[in-house]
């Protein structure tokens, strides 16, 4: 009996093993948005390039999926994940995005300087439309279906594997539903 | 050229790190004498080399060798020389070699401290020093070379981390390290005293200073690191439940439980098994930070860049090391000789209730901090654990342990009574309850905590003070002598303990009496604020060594005087990250902080927060540190003093 209570740590101790070897593959970042499933909140931003229209939710409901990227020029992962973007815009990737807690010279200086990947685009020097739906820093990027609603939502810069891997596949399905 | 005689330095020395985790254990097996001395020499030559390979990573990053990756990763030449030779361990690369070679230090140190010991013991702990060390070596040359070169070179590198450029860094990851890899020793005497199946006196002697010299460096490291994050993270907080926080907090509290029952093993040969365990936990907690840190199973702000097959390596490392142990622990700790038997109410008794409520405290810390993989893993759920966890789970259990730390050491070893030492503690249970007393009637519900909180920091620092008033009193008569030969083991735990208090004092001060603005200010503008008032004279552009900043002067009035205080929001351009540095007034009674926020057309935003004591958290913790050292820096402690023949269980006058 006195025997079990050493070899108790032993046993505890693989069962550790086991939680840490499987939690390993996860992405911790992986944050589910309160949204997913559910309609964009309603909302309107003024114009980042002058002349434009804006960014507000009703231009996702075009029958087209879509993504949304929260950025700002202040952000040093929205840099490693611009190329990305003007590479799915070049792929026709619908992209509009949205500029975050800061003025809009600042944020169109960017995209002058770097290549705008930007079907519209919304600026939001307060940062009050993204806590609307929720972000919590930038970048994240939303998948947006056919009728508006929010189907995934992702934190930091999106990489190549991220499109391959999660983001294309899903943008495929939703082109496909009705 | 440099970086390859570092890349060499490291390859022999993984080299060396296996001959030593073979000959000593076999030489030790076989009674071979010549063999036992090659694992000494091949420790003392590891550290040379290991020093070598670390000297030259230090040297590439102070000339800017950007050739060099990971110095082009991490340095730039604008960034200040001492951040330079700090980025030296500011990174995954970096900051493993730095373990190694604390690592190798410590080998080197039994190595050559150890000729006291029995000569077949020092071999066993070397071989299995020598283990962990061609474990990490090799997980440093296989996974995270810190010497890759880069072709071409670039002409400038990338900054480090802003937040990582302060003097903050150049300390804390030093001394945290100093602390978890001071843990592998006793892990090392623990697994081989397993090995011989036995634990004799020079053993005990043995493991406490080492234990203690790990300790000290984790306290203060743990301690500086709350500082930093205070000053450099512009949240006006010292504490917050971090993953990676928790990572160092644990083999903090599972060590200073060791710190304990080996004061028990030595003195007493009681708790042996126990004392045992808790030095293998205590070294695998510290693992347990390490792969937590590198291996991306939970997010941080200190996490170091993600990758899960260094994750993997590390697991690897854990699963041998810790696994191996505890299952030798569970074949050969039941044949060790349990020590002497004590009464429930003695100073032994007081440890194991130590021991029981730090071990508690840990484990509610280790659930705290891996519940949300476990969570998802059984039913995916996404859950963050935070304050309040820990408010429900840490503090009830870590009150009563606090208000128990004065009893321990008025304890008598073997057996007590109960009222004798009630009355031994009359005076410091007096003026606490007097504390608490005049301290109630302020305040509702809210004021019944305070109090509480007050009158417990009252009765651990005049409770531990009380020890040295009680030893001095009885010795009156000679009182210059009495104090003069007080032992410095004694000294050292009053000041550890009342440090306890202070940070007790700092803790209760700071929750209860916290309060915090945020508002938008105009230059000339003025603001009343926790009995100061404070007006925003200057915001400007200013220009730092490799930073562009806003700058905000305050002239604040207050009770203590005027004074100036400046918050900074500093933009680094060539690392494309911004800080906030904080305007702190620090005193005895209160800190008044102040950080700006984003500009708009009504001003800049300001936050104020007034912190009532929450200095003495730091001195507290401080004071601990400093008591360790006291300690160890007794006579009586000095390692290398053990005498082999001593018996181990030796009567001890009751002090």
């Amino acid at each position: 009996m006195k025997r079990l209570l050493f070899i108790l740590p032993v046993v505890g101790f693989v069962g550790l093993l086991a939680v840490f070897f499987l939690g390993l593959g996860r992405d911790p970042r992986a944050l589910p948005s309160v949204f997913i499933g559910k309609p964009l909140p309603a909302f309107a931003t003024a114009p980042l390039r002058p002349g434009d229209t804006g960014l507000a939710s009703t231009d996702f409901q075009k029958g087209e999926p879509a993504l949304l990227n929260v950025f700002a020029s202040w952000c040093g992962p929205c840099r490693v994940e611009h190329p990305v973007l003007m590479r799915l815009r070049q792929e026709g990737v619908v992209i509009h995005g949205l500029d975050w807690k800061e003025d809009a010279p600042a944020g169109l200086k960017w995209l002058t300087e770097r290549g705008d990947p930007y079907v519209r685009a919304g600026n939001d020097p307060t940062g009050r439309t993204g806590i609307e739906f929720g972000v919590a820093g930038v970048p994240e990027t939303f998948v947006i279906d056919k009728q508006g609603r929010v189907r995934y939502r992702h934190v930091g810069a999106l990489t190549p594997e991220d499109w391959d891997q999660k983001i294309g596949p899903l943008m495929e399905q939703l082109r496909k539903e009705s | 050229m440099l970086a390859e005689v570092g890349q060499f330095a490291l390859i022999l020395a993984l080299l060396l790190a296996l001959v030593q985790s073979a000959a000593p254990l076999w030489g030790a097996h076989r009674g071979d004498g010549v063999l036992m001395a090659v694992g000494r020499q091949a420790a003392l030559l590891q550290a040379v080399f290991i020093v070598l390979a670390f000297g030259a990573l230090a040297w590439s990053y102070v000339t800017c060798d950007f050739s060099v990756q990971l110095v082009a990763e991490h340095s730039h030449t604008s960034q200040p020389v001492a951040y330079r030779f700090a980025a030296t361990w500011g990174s995954h690369e970096g900051s493993m070699l730095l373990w190694v070679l604390i690592l190798a230090i410590y080998g080197a140190g039994v190595a050559f401290f150890g000729g006291t010991l029995r000569e077949t013991l020092q071999a066993r702990v070397l071989g299995v020093q020598g283990v962990i060390g061609a474990a990490f070596l090799g997980f440093l040359l296989f996974t995270s070379n810190p010497f890759l070169r880069l072709s071409p070179a670039p002409v400038e590198g990338t900054e480090l981390n802003p937040l990582l450029q302060d003097p903050g860094l150049v300390f804390h990851p030093p001394l945290l390290y100093l602390g978890y890899v001071g843990f592998s020793v006793a892990f090392c005497f623990a697994v081989a005293a397993l090995i011989e199946g036995r634990v004799d006196a020079a053993w005990a002697r043995w493991v406490r200073p080492w234990v203690l010299a790990a300790w000290i460096p984790l306290t203060a490291g743990i301690t500086l690191g709350s500082a930093w994050a205070y000053y450099e993270l512009g949240w006006g907080g010292w504490w917050f439940w971090d993953p990676v926080e928790n990572a160092s907090l644990m083999p903090w509290l599972l060590g200073t439980a060791l710190l304990h029952s080996a004061l028990v093993l030595e003195r007493r040969g009681a708790l042996v098994s126990w004392t045992i365990l808790l030095a293998i936990l205590t070294f695998s907690l510290s693992l347990v930070g390490t792969f937590l840190v590198r291996s991306g199973i939970l997010t941080s702000v200190h996490a170091f860049a993600v990758d899960p097959k260094r994750g993997v390596y590390i697991l690897g490392i854990l699963a041998v090391t810790t696994g191996l142990s505890l299952a030798l622990y569970a074949w050969r700790a039941p044949a060790i000789r349990t020590g002497a038997l004590f009464q429930p109410l003695s100073r032994e008794g007081g440890v194991t209730l130590n021991n029981l409520f730090l071990t508690a405290l840990t484990a509610t810390v280790f659930l705290g901090t891996f519940s949300p993989v476990i969570i998802e893993m059984v039913n995916n759920d996404k859950i963050s654990v935070g304050p309040p966890y820990y408010a429900k789970t840490f503090a009830p259990l870590a009150i009563p342990l606090l208000a128990l730390v004065v009893f321990g050491p008025m304890l008598n070893w073997k057996k007590d009574e109960a009222r004798k030492a009630l009355v031994r503690l009359r005076i410091p249970l007096i003026v606490a309850g007097v504390v608490l007393a005049a301290a109630l009637p302020f305040g509702g519900l809210k004021g019944i905590a305070t109090a509480g909180g007050l009158a417990l920091a009252t009765w651990l620092i005049v409770g531990s003070v009380w020890i040295l008033g009680r030893r001095w009193w009885s010795g009156r008569a000679y009182l210059g002598r009495s104090i003069l030969t007080t032992p410095r083991s004694i000294v050292g735990l009053v000041v550890a303990h009342a440090g306890l208090g202070l940070l007790t004092l700092g803790i209760t001060g700071v929750t209860s009496w916290e309060s915090d603005k945020v508002l938008n200010m105009k230059v000339g503008e003025s603001v009343a604020f926790a009995g100061r008032t404070l007006t925003l004279t200057d915001y400007a552009l200013t220009e730092g060594p490799n930073y562009q900043a806003k700058t905000a002067r305050f002239a604040v009035k207050g009770p203590t005087g005027a004074y100036d205080l400046r918050s900074e929001k500093r933009w680094f351009p060539s690392a494309q990250s911004q800080t906030t540095e904080a305007g702190i007034r620090v005193g005895p009674l209160g800190n008044l902080y102040v950080s700006i926020g984003e500009e708009s057309d009504a001003g800049v935003i300001v936050r104020l927060w007034n912190h009532p004591l929450i200095v003495w958290i730091w001195i507290g913790g401080f004071a601990m540190a400093a008591g360790g050292a006291v300690s160890l820096s007794d006579r009586r402690l000095r390692v290398g003093a053990a005498v082999k023949t001593q018996p181990l269980v030796q009567p001890v006058p009751a002090e």
